[in-house]
């Protein structure tokens, strides 16, 4: 019995690990031949680099097409900046929805929600004319958009949690003089971290990720995230591909990177906001 | 708590507003749009009642064909990549070694952008499959992405492979959820592995599977960025999806107000898919 255990566990193991390559292997094959000169892509795209063949160029070329510098930059600052601002605001406007009990609380809790299935698509046309009248087609614009349209999966998964606070404490510190702002960023915020933590990261894989937003928002040289520029790039470059796969692993790396530092809160937060959400 | 009423809207308006401002507004707006003659350069939107929507349904066959892919397209995906989620939630909590590297493995995908995954995924079907061919001369390698049925699996491998580590999460949860002393009962009553997965585990994962079907779909209902990079609807926009005829329908052939009945009629069928989550949920709580 023991041995047969063991034998099922092993055969499981293989299996497993057989699979897990097979999943990576797209982007193993994309590693492989960014260090391939075109020529070499072309004559064989399954062959290893050879010690003659194997080239970086390709590398710091495109690193220098992309404008990786400022492409991350654009996407990081947007990407930070948003998530800043959902956090403060969506908790603040959750913790109130919450703690008033009144009608009014009620609607605005049920329009978020139903605001979940809106698609895209359905405010798109509009929201650019009406961002262009508003003068918000820019960076800082692009922030407050994110905002406006993270509210909703934000303050449905902050409300969900605020509910189970005690409000005990906030009336404690109410009666010791705390006024509403004292009371929320200091009791009440320290005891949001692993929801917010939650929030963050839902966020921040949306928003590093999002490409049709920028698109039609801040196109404009200087301005494009990351997302936009490789976009650009391949239309530029469509059969360039020893540039195209360095760019398309330089622009994986990161969020890769992201991935592995905090793994278990990325599993945590993307499952609790799809079962909640 | 004291109630102060500039205390409350203090604390809701700053999201509100930009909520209001980006989706609401532009919502209800959009609407209306859809009644209008816009083009999206001028000023001049004249109103035309329903004609919009009767051109839609009587004459845009590229429309009719979008709506139908993605149809059948969503159905599809959700049977696979639940399927192949489910299974890989077993294999990561069963006694195999290595589990968390599988994880980590079989997630990766959905944490990269649908832009790069379509540019990676048009790079294997069309050099690493061409090379496959070349190498072996086997016919199912051929010309990948070049034709109606190559460009339809192609994309259904891709969001398939995106999104099957999404699912297996969901599930995963649900299975460490189950109580061992159930499994170890079943166990010492005999049950085997294949009994034990028909009769406890799978009744109790169920509530997931509401969950992971509905996101499924909408998800692949709303795709637009995989599309564009993998195959931007070609052959003929044989694998145009409806997120991507909609954008197509504004900014190629700047019909604004057509666009927008398009749009509204994708809010309708998502709406009501989301409502049929929400009854199923509902029903099942009260069983429970």
């Amino acid at each position: 019995m023991r041995k047969r255990q063991r034998m099922i566990s092993f055969v499981l193991t293989v299996i497993g690990l057989f699979l897990a390559v097979a999943f990576f292997s797209p982007i193993l094959v994309l590693l492989n031949n960014s260090f391939k000169s075109l020529k070499n892509i072309y004559l064989d795209v399954l062959a290893f680099p050879t010690a003659e063949t194997f080239i970086t160029t390709n590398y710091p070329d495109a690193f220098e097409k992309l404008e990786f510098v400022k492409s991350f930059g654009n996407s990081f600052m947007i990407t930070v900046c948003s998530t800043g601002l959902i956090l403060v605001f969506c908790s603040m406007a959750a913790w109130v929805l919450v703690r008033y009990k009144t009608k009014k609380s009620k609607v605005i809790f049920m329009m978020y929600a139903s605001a979940t299935l809106i698609p895209f698509q359905c405010v798109m046309l509009p929201l650019v004319r009406l961002m262009d009248k508003l003068h918000m087609m820019n960076r800082p614009g692009l922030v407050l958009m994110y905002l406006g349209f993270g509210a909703s999966l934000s303050i449905i998964l902050f409300h969900g949690f605020i509910k189970n606070v005690p409000v005990e404490l906030e009336e404690a510190a109410r009666l010791d003089g705390c006024n509403m702002v004292q009371t929320f960023f200091l009791v009440v915020l320290p005891m949001l971290k692993t929801i917010m933590v939650t929030v963050a990261i839902l966020n921040v894989m949306w928003i590093w990720n999002d490409f049709l937003l920028p698109q039609l928002m801040i196109n404009k040289p200087g301005w494009q995230t990351l997302p936009l520029k490789t976009f650009l790039f391949f239309g530029q470059f469509s059969k360039k591909w020893d540039l195209a796969t360095a760019g398309l692993i330089m622009c994986m790396l990161p969020i890769i990177l992201f991935y592995i530092v905090c793994q278990k809160h990325i599993v945590k937060g993307v499952t609790e906001g799809a079962v909640k959400g | 708590m004291k109630r102060s009423k500039l205390g409350f809207w203090g604390f809701v308006l700053p999201s509100f507003v930009m909520f209001a401002v980006v989706v609401l507004i532009p919502a209800l707006w959009g609407i209306g749009y859809s009644f209008t003659s816009w083009n999206g350069i001028g000023n001049d939107v004249a109103f035309v009642g329903i004609s919009n929507y009767i051109k839609i349904f009587t004459e845009d066959g590229d429309f009719r064909h979008a709506f139908l892919f993605t149809a059948v397209f969503s159905v599809l995906v959700v049977i696979c990549v639940n399927l192949v989620g489910f299974l890989l939630a077993l294999l990561v909590t069963s006694k195999a070694k290595g589990t968390t590297l599988m994880r980590g493995a079989f997630f990766m995908p959905n944490l990269i952008g649908g832009i790069l995954l379509g540019f990676t995924w048009q790079f294997i079907f069309v050099q690493a499959f061409g090379a496959i061919y070349n190498a072996t001369g086997l016919e199912f390698f051929k010309n990948w992405l070049s034709d109606t049925k190559t460009s339809f699996f192609g994309l259904l491998i891709l969001v398939v492979w995106q999104l099957a580590g999404y699912m297996m999460l969901i599930y995963i949860a649900q299975i460490q959820n189950i109580p061992d002393d159930i499994l170890e009962a079943a166990e010492i009553d005999g049950a085997n592995y294949r009994q034990r997965l028909f009769y406890v585990v799978l009744p109790l994962v169920a509530p997931a599977f509401t969950i992971g079907l509905f996101l499924s779909l909408t998800t692949c209902f709303k795709l637009y960025d995989q599309n564009l990079s993998l195959t931007n609807g070609g052959p003929y926009n044989s694998t145009e999806m409806l997120a991507l005829n909609i954008y197509n329908t504004a900014f190629k052939y700047n019909n604004y107000g057509e666009a927008q009945a398009k749009a509204v009629i994708f809010l309708l069928v998502v709406s009501v898919i989301g409502l049929t989550q929400l009854n199923i949920s509902k029903k099942k709580e009260v069983e429970m």
